[in-house]
């Protein structure tokens, strides 16, 4: 009897359910890891990095895109962690937040939105420039990778870059989201990033809303909806002025 | 009953992504844009009002207070799912430093445009569990 081969079966086929035991092992190792360090280093943040560890094992031993979800027994956490559940949690932490601390950071979470995308645009444009990719739609390309790993490829295929530009535009806004999740929490106390109003200004300067979530929630909980309201709609307007007002700015700069 | 809550945050799910796809359709986007946080708008608006009114039962509530709960651990397995590795090894330097800059550089702003309009105040600290 190949035992094994049943056990295996069983995880596989049940993957959603077998994703809650992992995720279930991830959070009781990261607790306890940061209890050992006598909680200096939050629990959540821990157990967002032991994921990005596991998804890098995962890429290297399966060469796939996925992380630890291109592992047949792990496939479930591809649904657990993909957008549709992700999403649906991000709403829901909407429930109890306070409208009057939304309202208050209005003009700020506006301004936050347009700086933060024209900004990492900026950044990433130069340093395309830097590493020698002088044309228009690859510095454009890069530039939107800046913004996040969705505005890059949107961008690429709108302003038509080659596919090794786009590659890489991915590379940097995956790059800049684990950044985001681990910077974060370390940065919170000197940036002052305690209060709601921080945590919009926040979600709308760094966007990435995988990055801000996952961040958020190695900082404080009660932060998270209000930065990931804001950095939603950063990946909308970095979809919409990269390959328009961006591009054409960068036509009449080159 | 705890449906009634999954039931309202669907209902708010697809309200909010309706009017993001709309909004891509209108100014030429062609994607979603901003669905769901007009979506966790739609949510604190409408349960906000319904609470109001006494008719969002304990149990209602809870139906959504567990989404929220789960939120931690839907995010670690987000992680677990990210292409690490071919952001390591096939985007190179450039990928790496920008990707950092681009981090480091916004997240110096949070400070200076927190001192724009209304201040707000600290959450309180709270013990972690």
């Amino acid at each position: 009897m190949d035992i094994m081969g049943i056990i295996s079966g069983i995880m596989s086929s049940y993957g959603l359910v077998m994703s809650f035991a992992v995720v279930g092992v991830v959070m009781w190792i990261s607790y306890g890891i940061s209890k050992l360090t006598k909680g200096r280093i939050h629990g959540s943040a821990i157990a967002i990095v032991l994921g990005l560890v596991l998804a890098f094992i995962g890429g290297i031993t399966t060469g796939g895109s996925k992380g630890l979800s291109d592992v047949s027994l792990f496939s479930g956490l591809g649904v657990m962690g993909g957008s549709m559940l992700r999403d649906f949690a991000i709403i829901s932490t909407a429930f109890g937040a306070r409208l009057e601390e939304i309202k208050k950071s209005g003009l700020p979470g506006i301004l936050s939105l347009f700086i933060g995308v024209v900004l990492a645009f900026i950044i990433g444009v130069v340093f395309a420039f830097i590493f020698g990719y002088t044309d228009v739609a690859s510095m454009t390309t890069i530039g939107a990778g800046a913004v996040t790993f969705i505005v890059g490829p949107v961008t690429g295929a709108a302003v038509g870059a080659s596919s090794d530009v786009v590659a890489i535009s991915i590379a940097i806004g995956v790059i800049k989201s684990i950044v985001v999740m681990i910077a974060t929490p370390v940065l919170a106390k000197p940036l002052r990033l305690n209060n709601p109003k921080a945590a919009m200004i926040y979600g709308g300067l760094m966007g990435t809303t995988s990055g801000t979530a996952a961040g958020l929630a190695a900082t404080d909980a009660r932060l998270v909806p209000y930065g990931a309201m804001t950095a939603t709609f950063y990946t909308g307007l970095g979809c919409l002025l990269c390959p328009s007002v961006l591009y054409l700015a960068m036509t009449m700069l080159f | 009953m705890v449906v009634y809550g999954l039931a309202l945050l669907a209902g708010c799910m697809f309200l909010g992504l309706f009017c993001g796809d709309v909004l891509g359709v209108i100014t030429g986007v062609n994607s979603n844009v901003g669905g769901v946080g007009f979506a966790m708008l739609a949510l604190i608006l409408i349960s906000g009002k319904l609470m109001k009114e006494g008719k969002l039962s304990e149990k209602a509530q809870e139906g959504i207070s567990f989404w929220s709960a789960m939120y931690i651990p839907i995010v670690v397995a987000m992680t677990a799912c990210q292409d690490v590795a071919s952001a390591i090894t096939g985007g190179g330097v450039l990928a790496i430093i920008a990707g950092i800059v681009a981090v480091v550089i916004p997240l110096l702003l949070v400070p200076v445009l927190q001192k724009l309009g209304k201040p707000s105040d600290p959450l309180p600290p709270i013990e972690q569990d």
